[in-house]
């Protein structure tokens, strides 16, 4: 790892003042991507800003059916709390198939979600749920929040602080799980709230998305069936060691089946 | 930067460079040398130790971030005539052959058992994820850690 300088803020302001008057500085919460990279000396930061100690950036708290979770709550947390584990059980249940359990143990929702790893977990629940990204100075609708492989809408000085979901009648989460990693080769989150669909995807192009044509498709007929005769294309979609981009396509539409006969099976 | 911090019940004060990982501070510094590195990448697991309690990859953190934390490691949890329930149990099990992964496995599984409910061997496998053994084939580890679930 080359050398940096290490804050560690006590609030926020102070982490946005230190942001700013660095040469190239990094925010670091859980650290479980950005360490290894450092290790791998792929960064190469001049400051590190430790968000840790920033309480304003904890918590999980319910009011008007939204549920609204810090950005520095870690996987397990989400995976074992109370109030998700009653109002919005398809997170918890994605937050425990994050990575492995000492990644969990670290590794944060807005880290996550801010990174856009095209292979996360999380991104797909920001889409599918339709979710909101809230930072220091404005909301972002998690539709125009993921913009490229690794690129977000975020501004270089722009932290999360959390995520906003909205309730679902009823979720689910379905994923093609690479089995040396743990992220999602494909995973799918279909969503109905009052008989409108969302599905988000994640691992199938350079960054989540909305499948937008199957959401139209089930809208018309919420059915299992009715996947069948959706097309897929692949244009587009990331084709590596692990799936081309024509396997990717299938996964996608595999997935979706699945997370639909979850969604199906549970009572609205 | 100098820092204060708590291993296994005692405060230590240390100079240490922003780059120093958590576990080069263990072994380097504090002569700690049962968290092992097996890997570059933050995937073997044999690393591991608690961290307020939570076992983590003590090579994906950085030494200044556990300041105000507690570590545990694997020299922690019991003595040589007094080993914790899990080493024990991994004694009796034949849960390791050559050891090299073996003190990231413990620190995994006692975290597994303390915060995990209806641990059973499926369960106790997927919680295995994070630690690598090229030896055992993983099974008497799953027993081992089994034993202690069915003692709780
Ligand atoms: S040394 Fe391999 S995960 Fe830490
Ligand atoms: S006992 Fe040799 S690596 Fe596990």
């Amino acid at each position: 790892m080359y050398s940096f300088d290490y804050h560690k803020p006590a609030v926020l302001d102070q982490a946005l003042d230190l942001f700013k008057s660095a040469d190239d500085p990094i925010f670091l919460a859980g650290g479980m991507t950005l360490i290894p990279t450092m290790k791998q000396r792929l960064a190469a930061p001049t400051d590190v800003i430790d968000l840790s100690g920033l309480d304003e950036l904890r918590g999980i708290a319910l009011s008007d059916r939204v549920l609204s979770i810090g950005a520095l709550t870690t996987h397990n947390e989400v995976a074992s709390h109370p109030l998700v584990a009653q109002h919005l059980p398809v997170l918890a249940q994605l937050a425990a198939t994050i990575g492995d359990n000492q990644v969990r143990n670290r590794g944060t929702i807005g880290g996550s979600i801010a990174n856009s790893d095209p292979a996360a977990d999380y991104p797909a629940a920001l889409i599918g749920l339709g979710g909101v990204v809230v930072t220091q100075s404005r909301s972002i609708a998690g539709d125009d929040f993921f913009l490229d492989l690794f690129e977000t809408a975020l501004h270089p000085c722009e932290l999360i602080t959390r995520i906003d979901f909205p309730l679902p009648d009823r979720a689910a989460y379905a994923k093609f799980r690479n089995q040396a990693s743990g992220y999602a080769v494909v995973g799918a989150l279909v969503a109905d709230f009052q008989g409108k669909i969302r599905v988000g995807i994640t691992g199938a192009g350079p960054c989540a998305c909305r499948a937008i044509g199957i959401e139209n498709e089930l809208m018309q007929n919420l059915s299992i069936d009715v996947l069948d005769h959706v097309e897929v294309p692949d244009a587009g979609f990331n084709s590596d060691i692990h799936a081309s981009a024509e396997y990717r396509a299938h996964l996608v539409k595999v997935l979706t089946k699945r997370a639909l006969k979850q969604v199906l099976d549970q009572n609205s | 930067m100098k820092i204060k911090i708590d291993v296994n019940n005692t405060e230590h004060e240390l100079a240490v460079e922003a780059n120093t990982l958590l576990v080069t501070v263990l072994r380097e510094h504090l002569q700690l040398t049962g968290a092992h590195v097996g890997c570059d990448t933050s995937q073997c697991g044999a690393c591991t130790v608690h961290l307020d309690g939570r076992a983590v990859k003590s090579c994906a953190v950085l030494a200044l971030q556990v300041a105000d934390s507690k570590v545990v490691t694997i020299e922690g949890i019991g003595e040589v005539d007094n080993l914790h329930p899990m080493q024990s149990a991994f004694r009796e099990y034949h849960a390791l052959q050559c050891g090299f992964c073996t003190p990231g496995m413990i620190m995994q599984a006692i975290d597994l058992v303390t915060h995990e409910e209806n641990l059973d061997r499926e369960k106790i496998r997927q919680g295995l994820e994070g630690n690598l053994c090229r030896c055992t084939g993983y099974h008497n580890i799953v027993s081992a850690i089994e034993s202690v679930v069915d003692k709780a």
